[in-house]
């Protein structure tokens, strides 16, 4: 069949079961946009193309499938540049299509040129530059195939302009994929499944340590059939959140850094490490050399990334694989057993030790986020900005469903929440979708209230507004003698008068672009105000002006280890 | 230690610069990287020279089999194998060291491939040592250029 490159892409799309594309217009994809709106797919129309990325990121990790962007050249596809490269990190699917100037123009510094091929390549699984539209076809199938399958990651496609208008003579979509590079490993080792289960069985403070992989490869029931019948506790990463039932009396909640106090001794303690879908990241070790000193490379990681084996830490059994066929195996051969002794000293642990912050009369973040909780059951969907809040929501939020906590957690993007809220919530029409912000985040990309209001989405985004760029001013705290350089956001107490208390005001703002805003104060109108909120059909902006100067903790410094952590109460 | 792989990749544009960015982000130093097709001519072979140590190594290999277009990673260091290099090199002479100069030369079967009243230009193709050796000696001459192409690499049998 004839047919020419836009019709292609559009075609293509529809075959590969999209549903909905996030983007933005441009010169170098009018052609696609002239056939966008006569084409079935759904088209979200965003203000600014990062918006695009991350709201493809948020369709992607609330629903499993991948998300699509689509920009213009030049600054349209930079703009995605934050997005892919926070979907690379933590890898997630995405097929970016942008638009690129003629190709007998390419590398004449045409106007609205970049070389995105080159601009993204580290930060994309994969990329293409479509020269030949004959080509079109197997690229669009090539990169759906690339993006979802193996550890998934964007892909981008350069489209010039000349090969959107130039007509293929014999248009077929091809029914398969075989790239002869390109062939991951989901099945794990034998021999290491069978080295795995003698582990677990030899072991006598086993500990699971899970990752975003789980809730990637939708493993989290795996998880927890062998966490029950061997009797291991869990800890999961910040990515990880969601993968195992954190209402589970084995549940050990997050890790790291700002983990809580009873998982991270854990992890110190354990004589064998069973790591699913994680990669020992920094945040995770810190000071590697003093990381799990008990477990004597005593480790089990299992990963469909070898990469991502060994980088770290040594691994004395290495599972490339797919960590809900890998499970599956592990839990065949296994015979139940139980670690009284361990879980005695974990359960000792978590009462001595639990999470906790000052329940007093003054509005704390954490208090606003505990009612939200309860409030929705922990049916929600959150999504995060990065900063305090983000911690604030990875503590006390109870997460007990896979894909229910959309971070962004290898990059730590600011302005990641409200987009990844609104890609979250077109994915899941039906769900309730919660951004929980931080005052300094949600500006990053809040011109997308206009694609929330517009597009009838009625995501509810909670913003802690504590007047600074509070994660940042806490390291200042603690590490730079209280110089609260450039992290206050706000006038305070100390300003000269007849400064405005609110810059901006969020409610004005959230008004101002057709959505409804709500100020909560005091503590006592939190829980009417979330009430309220979660009532009305339409976008909302809940500010809570929050304590200035709380702290996450616990906490343990960059580069430090357990024994240097910091605080149970803020 | 210096390893010595040889990765199989699809002869495509833009495959070059995946794997030269991959060096450069991850920081692994590429000692030299020579690469052509083979006998298919949809596929290139590069021969990669790196250095550093075993976990360095183990991540060059993992994060090169990664890559989408690379077909086949192998670290052939510990195999037999038989590697080469081919070198042109500008040497400063006169007429009374021209003469030192040329038996150099055919001691270490190189070829003249070009001479002139103040310089002359040898090629030669062969293993490190030999090549190391036969710059030591006319290095006291003065090196006026020198064009190295990488070592490539094949195993033996
Ligand atoms: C795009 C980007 N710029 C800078 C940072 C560094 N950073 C990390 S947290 C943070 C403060 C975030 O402030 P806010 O959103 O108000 O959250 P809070 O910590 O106050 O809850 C900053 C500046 C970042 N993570 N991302
Ligand atoms: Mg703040």
């Amino acid at each position: 069949m004839k047919m020419t490159g836009a019709d292609i892409v559009i075609d293509g799309l529809i075959r590969e079961g999209v549903e909905v594309i996030f983007g933005f217009p441009g010169g170098a994809v009018l052609d696609l946009f002239d056939r966008l709106n006569k084409s079935p797919l759904r088209f979200i129309l965003v203000r600014h193309e990062q918006g695009a990325a991350h709201a493809a990121d948020g369709y992607a990790r609330s629903t499993g499938r991948p998300g699509v962007c689509m920009a213009t050249s030049g600054p349209g596809a930079t703009n995605l540049v934050t997005g892919l490269a926070t979907a690379y990190m933590d890898s997630v699917p995405i097929v970016a299509i942008t638009g690129q100037v003629p190709t007998p123009m390419i590398g004449n510094d045409a106007f609205q040129e970049a070389d995105m091929v080159g601009i993204s390549r580290p930060i994309t699984k994969y990329n293409y530059l479509v020269k030949n539209v004959n080509d079109l076809a197997r690229i669009i199938k090539e990169a759906f195939y690339i993006a979802r399958t193996g550890r998934p990651g964007p892909v981008l496609i350069d489209l010039p302009k000349d090969v959107q208008r130039a007509v293929c003579d014999n248009y077929k979509y091809p029914d398969s994929v075989n790239i002869r590079s390109y062939k991951p490993v989901y099945k794990g080792h034998p021999l290491m499944i069978k080295k795995a289960v003698e582990a677990i069985e030899h072991a006598k403070q086993p500990l699971l340590y899970c990752g975003g992989g789980v809730i990637i490869s939708g493993a989290s029931k795996e998880v927890l059939k062998l966490a029950a019948r061997c009797n291991i506790p869990c800890t999961t990463t910040l990515l990880g959140l969601g993968g195992f039932p954190e209402d589970h009396s084995l549940a050990l909640k997050m890790l790291g850094m700002h983990g809580t106090q009873y998982a991270n001794y854990a992890m110190h303690e354990t004589d064998l490490i069973i790591a699913v879908g994680a990669r020992f990241d920094d945040r995770v070790t810190g000071k590697i050399d003093e990381f799990a000193p008990n477990a004597h490379g005593n480790v089990i990681h299992i990963d469909i990334d070898p990469s991502a084996i060994s980088k770290n830490i040594r691994v004395s059994i290495p599972v490339v694989g797919d960590c809900k066929e890998v499970l599956r195996e592990i839990i065949k051969r296994i015979k139940p057993k139980k670690n009284p002794k361990w879980i005695a000293k974990i359960n000792k642990w978590k009462k001595q030790y639990p999470l906790v912050y000052r329940n007093d009369n003054k509005l704390r973040p954490q208090y606003v986020i505990h009612q939200l909780y309860k409030i929705t059951k922990g049916n929600a969907i959150i999504t995060t900005e990065v900063g305090q809040h983000q911690m604030w929501a990875a503590h006390y939020y109870t997460y007990t469903k896979p894909r229910t906590f959309l971070s962004s957690g290898g990059l730590g993007t600011m302005g990641y929440g409200f987009p990844a809220a609104i890609g979250a919530q077109v994915g899941n029409p039906d769900r309730l979708v919660v951004d929980i912000a931080g005052d300094g985040s949600i500006q990053m990309n809040i011109q997308e209230l206009a694609t929330a209001v517009m597009h009838g989405l009625p995501v509810k985004v909670i913003i802690l507004n504590n007047r600074y760029l509070g994660m940042v001013r806490q390291w200042q705290q603690l590490f730079y003698n209280k110089n609260y350089s450039y992290t206050c956001l706000a006038p305070t107490k100390d300003c000269p008068p007849g400064c405005t208390r609110f810059i901006p005001d969020f409610v004005k703002l959230a008004e101002a672009y057709g959505a409804v805003g709500i100020r909560v104060t005091k503590k006592a109108e939190v829980i009417p105000a979330l009430r309220k909120a979660l009532r009305t059909p339409r976008t909302v902006f809940v500010e809570c002006m929050v304590e200035e100067e709380e702290n996450v903790f616990p906490m343990i410094p960059a580069g430090a280890s357990v024994r240097q952590m910091m605080g149970g109460m803020a | 230690m210096q390893h010595v792989i040889s990765v199989l990749v699809e002869n495509r544009s833009g495959v070059l610069s995946h794997i030269a960015g991959l060096f450069s982000s991850r920081g692994f130093n590429i000692d030299s990287l020579a690469v052509g097709e083979t006998q298919d001519p949809t596929i290139s072979r590069m021969t990669i020279i790196v250095t550093g140590d075993d976990k360095i190594i183990e991540q060059v290999n993992k994060q090169l089999n990664k890559l989408i277009d690379v077909i086949k990673v192998q670290d052939i260091t510990e195999d037999e194998y038989l590697d080469r290099e081919l070198v042109l090199v500008k040497i400063n002479c006169t007429s009374q060291t021209r003469g030192e100069i040329v038996q150099i030369i055919e001691i270490f079967k190189a070829k003249i491939i070009d001479v002139n009243q103040k310089t002359l230009t040898a090629e030669i193709a062969g293993p490190q040592d030999k090549i190391g050796a036969f710059l030591d000696l006319v290095k006291p001459f003065g090196i006026k250029e020198l064009v190295r192409t990488g070592r490539i690499a094949i195993t033996r049998g």
